[in-house]
């Protein structure tokens, strides 16, 4: 069992899930109620992660993120290291390789809220940020923590695009999907076997959350 | 136009959905807006809400004016101190009957909050049932909830979007006696909108017929079902085009 490897993984999870929870839902929230121009466009190209090979995302990543790049250089002059193969570049990966799994749960969950409901709050006196704290937070949450539990397991099993943007350097960007591939190129089986056994049952259990809180949903709506 | 008191409204638009529409109704006075489905009814009502923006228009009420797009003025639906009653009712899920009518009374301090909320039930006979969310009532309390709560906003205008289509028979009788009983304690304009002309003519002082988005005639139910001003608004009555004889 490679524990850094693991704790690694549940590091970056967590990072990931901090920052799109409060960008996701903004973004989700414009998604759900705004009509603008071009906005199917805008949802397809934050849907791109779901379909595009992670070789494809971590090539034009690790373009984005490399010495040659503006942000890389910008980056390498005000932190003193690459944004490439380092935690950081890793987790700017990962949260935009997340954000069509934490984003789309949560729009659905905002567009599940009945226009007169929050209609209803504005009649009641409550301004904007009153509608959402009082009337948005609370009926759109199972799909904001949808987002999130799948975006965390999602970070736990991301391989193609850790691999390309941080390589696997123990204790930096060796994440526990990079230690799994390791340990079988090295005919550690026992090993392998044991953090596969692990990322199986993360999983399993937050698809088990994600359909539960889909149940409520459709509940309180039904 | 008199603005001195009650609610005024000049809505003006050719389209997306075309409006021409001139009224006003006083305090103390229920004015019901009568038209086919489709007419626009419910666009002037969340015109005045403040959830709907026309391209022209004014809107004022107990002196204060809410809308005026020739002046850029335009209060935000927050900010109207509005009382209204969804067609779906629209009450908050997650929250309980008395949840609904607190959310309504954030003017007031958080102390006095609950027993206003209380006294609201009260008023419109829910006691005992404060705790219940709206799935756990019937069509009925919930709409009760829906007044209560649109009450407790302490509005200056209250408005109605067809209350009682959403119950049966003998609660839609029963809820429009509890209303004309609720009259006798506001003193606020109160505007219907309805498409049952029975329920206008036993609810409302005065009776406003609206087809494609256009007053057609205002007048006391029974002038309008005696003199219609035209056979479109004979028709949108159902009334023969030389009107009702008198009883």
């Amino acid at each position: 069992m490679d524990w850094p490897a693991l704790a690694l993984s549940l590091r970056l999870g967590a990072f990931t899930v901090l920052v799109l929870l409060p960008t996701g839902i903004v973004v989700a929230r414009l998604l759900a109620y705004r009509q603008f121009r071009g906005k199917g466009y805008a949802e397809a190209f934050l849907a791109l992660p779901l379909v595009l090979p992670p070789t494809v995302l971590g090539y034009y990543l690790l373009q984005a993120f490399g010495v040659a790049s503006p942000l890389g250089q910008f980056w390498q002059a005000v932190f003193g290291h690459p944004l490439a193969f380092s935690f950081e570049g890793l987790l700017a990966a990962s949260i935009i390789v997340n954000i069509p799994f934490a984003v789309q749960p949560m729009q659905r969950g905002f567009e599940a809220i009945p226009a007169d409901i929050r209609e209803a709050g504005a009649c009641c006196g409550l301004s904007p940020w009153q509608v959402f704290w009082k009337i948005d937070l609370p009926l759109a949450w199972p799909g904001i923590v949808t987002g999130l539990v799948l975006a965390f397991a999602h970070t736990l099993g991301e391989f193609g695009v850790v691999l390309m943007v941080g390589g696997s350097i123990p204790g930096e960007t060796r994440t526990i999907a990079i230690s799994i591939y390791d340990r079988v190129q090295a005919f550690d089986d026992q090993a392998a076997g044991v953090m596969s056994a692990l990322l199986l049952a993360l999983a399993l259990f937050a698809l088990g959350i994600t359909y539960a809180l889909s149940r409520k949903v459709g509940r309180r709506h039904g | 136009m008199d603005s001195t008191g009650g609610l005024h409204v000049q809505l003006h638009q050719t389209g997306p959905i075309p409006l021409d529409v001139r009224l006003s109704c006083g305090e103390r006075e229920m004015l019901a807006l009568v038209g086919v489905s489709g007419s626009g009814k419910t666009t002037i009502l969340r015109a005045i809400a403040g959830l709907y923006r026309p391209r022209k228009g004014l809107v004022i009420c107990g002196g204060e004016v809410w809308l005026d797009t020739e002046r850029g003025t335009d209060v935000r639906a927050y900010r109207r101190r509005v009382g209204l009653v969804f067609q779906s009712y629209a009450l908050f899920p997650h929250m309980t009957a008395l949840g609904n009518v607190v959310t309504a009374l954030m003017h007031r301090p958080a102390a006095e909050r609950e027993a206003r909320a209380r006294a609201f039930l009260a008023q419109v006979h829910l006691q005992g049932l404060e705790g219940r969310r709206p799935a756990e009532l019937s069509g009925g309390q919930q709409q009760r909830v829906a007044i209560a709560r649109a009450l407790a906003r302490e509005p200056v205008v209250l408005l109605l979007d067809e209350p009682f289509s959403a119950v049966d028979r003998p609660t839609r009788r029963h809820l429009r006696a509890e209303l004309t009983e609720l009259r006798q304690t506001v003193d606020i304009p109160i505007v219907l909108v309805t498409h049952d002309i029975d329920e206008a003519v036993q609810l409302a002082d005065r009776i406003c017929v609206i087809d494609k988005g256009e007053t057609l005639q205002i007048g006391r139910p029974a002038e309008l079902l005696q003199a219609p001003a035209n056979p479109r608004v004979a028709a949108v009555l159902d009334l023969p085009a030389e009107g009702r004889p008198p009883p």
